[in-house]
């Protein structure tokens, strides 16, 4: 039985205890998935699992599971969403008893960005895609009667490249085999490649990349691990951490709050700046956050239910931090 | 003051913001200050309840808002007036020490230390060193340009419209 048979049969088992159970489905065009609630028997058979299924959908259990008649919800979950749960879990933020998992192995997810980049550059329209197969470590992609291939690893989410949680855990359920854990790289190339400029560089480019922002919020709002909702400082008059002017200053102290408050939260879901409608690469401050926190204190966001979040203790004496040498 | 009598090699003040607590660091500065030690003019001080009380977002907002260095002084570890602030204000600080080169701000702009309120010298000596420092430094760059769609940013999307595929904007989406 396939992963997504297993996956469906183990929904139809749990469904009548449950009031929805949120999975993908096949969108709009044969290059993307959209998120399904399942409801009924015959919605199962809209559900899909493959590279397209991206989103986290952990986003939407802190708002559904305090929405009235909504008492058990069921989660279809790849490794990296489910770390998400955990650390919910963790920070009690969700009744973590009224939810099922239903957790798959991944091998990675497509990033339609750089999907449509490498389309462009081999001369394409992206419009012009219309099928897309995924063979091994190849992706085919149907483009105006030619078929395009591309190395997964070079049109995948870069987040995949690093990605040591590939199988779903702490999960109910689990639909397929486990797949290897076999990170491509220690460091997201991108971090890698920004670590090499100069703090001035660094600055100017950020300074250029932040007044591109609109401010449109898409990056909290997608965000598994913002659960402030409709309290978030950033859009609080009183306090009035940030205006409403739209200037690289304020659009940069925007991001600070999210990095900030996702200190030793944030799971690289990546779904903040797969969400921008202008492409910022804030995951390079949010990656940073992620490696400061693993080198200090050697904790992983959502690996481990029973771990304490760092910053919500301390240590007399701290092993890594030498905080008198200046 | 001190700047005349050659505490500090360049004469023009910067500014550099100070968030102290109120039981150690405050009294300290007190200290050195009835003690009449020479100390550099360049500090604002910002008196907290307690170093725990310092979101490491105060200092980012410090630090885009113009401030060209940020001091952070609390009570010695032990000796935290609410017994455990201080511990849990290290780790958020050294967290923000560790994030701060990401962002292009010298990460020497921003330093976080302990001084008690007996400890008038010990101050002296910190705000001075840290001033220096600054002063070395130099004035922060500063974070400019207005809104999103300015005249230059249009200018760039028209560009980019009549690139297509080329246009830069796609090669961002790569990263
Ligand atoms: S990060 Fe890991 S679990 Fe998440 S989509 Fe990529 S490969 Fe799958
Ligand atoms: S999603 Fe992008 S444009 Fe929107 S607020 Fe976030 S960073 Fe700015
Ligand atoms: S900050 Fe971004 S990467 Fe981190 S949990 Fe939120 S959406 Fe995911």
């Amino acid at each position: 039985m396939s992963t997504l048979e297993q996956l469906k049969e183990q929904i139809r088992k749990a469904l009548p205890d449950l009031d929805v159970v949120i999975g993908w489905e096949q969108g709009y065009d044969a290059m993307h998935a959209t998120p399904l609630f399942i409801r009924t028997e015959e919605d199962i058979d809209r559900l899909i699992w493959s590279p397209l299924c991206v989103h986290s959908l952990g986003t939407y259990l802190t708002g559904l599971t305090k929405t009235p008649n909504v008492r058990k919800v069921g989660l279809v979950v790849k490794g990296c969403d489910s770390r998400a749960i955990v650390q919910l879990t963790q920070e009690r933020m969700i009744p973590r008893e009224n939810i099922v998992l239903f957790g798959v192995g991944c091998t990675g997810c497509l990033s339609h960005a750089r999907l449509e980049y490498k389309v462009e550059q081999g001369g394409h329209y992206v419009e012009d895609m219309h099928s897309i197969t995924f063979n091994g470590d190849k992706v085919e992609v149907a483009v105006n009667g030619d078929v395009e291939s591309f190395d997964f690893d070079t049109v995948c989410l870069e987040k995949c490249l690093t990605c040591r949680f590939p199988n779903a855990i702490a999960t109910e359920h689990f639909a397929g085999e486990q797949v290897p854990v076999a990170p491509k790289c220690e460091k997201a190339p991108s971090l890698e490649a920004f670590e090499k400029l100069s703090l001035e560089e660094r600055f100017a480019f950020w300074q250029d990349q932040m007044r591109r922002c609109v401010r449109c919020y898409a990056c909290r709002n997608t965000c598994p691990m913002c659960v402030c909702r409709d309290h978030c400082i950033s859009t609080s008059r009183n306090p009035h951490w940030v205006s409403q002017e739209t200037s690289s200053a304020e659009n940069f102290m925007f991001q600070m709050i999210h990095t900030m408050h996702l200190a030793g939260r944030c799971i690289e879901c990546g779904e903040c700046q797969r969400a921008c409608p202008v492409d910022l690469p804030i995951m390079l401050f949010r990656r940073t956050m992620v490696h400061a926190m693993k080198d200090t204190f050697g904790y992983i966001s959502g690996a481990d239910p029973e771990a304490t979040p760092p910053l919500l203790t301390f240590k007399v004496e701290e092993d890594n931090i030498k905080e008198r040498g200046w | 003051m001190s700047a005349r009598n050659g505490v500090l090699s360049d004469t023009r003040e910067l500014r550099v913001v100070g968030f102290l607590c109120n039981w150690c660091s405050y009294g300290g500065a007190d200290t050195a200050g009835v003690a009449r030690f020479e100390q550099p003019t360049d500090l604002r001080i910002i008196r907290v309840p307690c170093s725990g009380r310092i979101d490491p977002l105060f200092i980012m907002r410090a630090l885009v808002s113009g401030a060209d260095g940020v001091l952070v002084s609390g009570c010695h570890p032990r000796d935290c007036h609410y017994a455990e602030g201080n511990y849990y204000a290290r780790r958020r600080l050294e967290l923000l020490k560790q994030f701060l080169p990401i962002t292009g701000i010298d990460p020497q702009r921003f330093e976080y230390t302990w001084v008690s309120a007996s400890e008038g010298a010990r101050w002296q000596e910190v705000v001075t060193k840290f001033t220096n420092r600054i002063h070395e430094l130099g004035p922060a760059p500063r974070m400019q340009g207005g809104s999103g769609y300015d005249e230059l940013c249009l200018k760039q999307i028209e560009e980019g419209v009549k690139q297509g595929p080329a246009c830069p904007c796609h090669k961002e989406r790569a990263l």
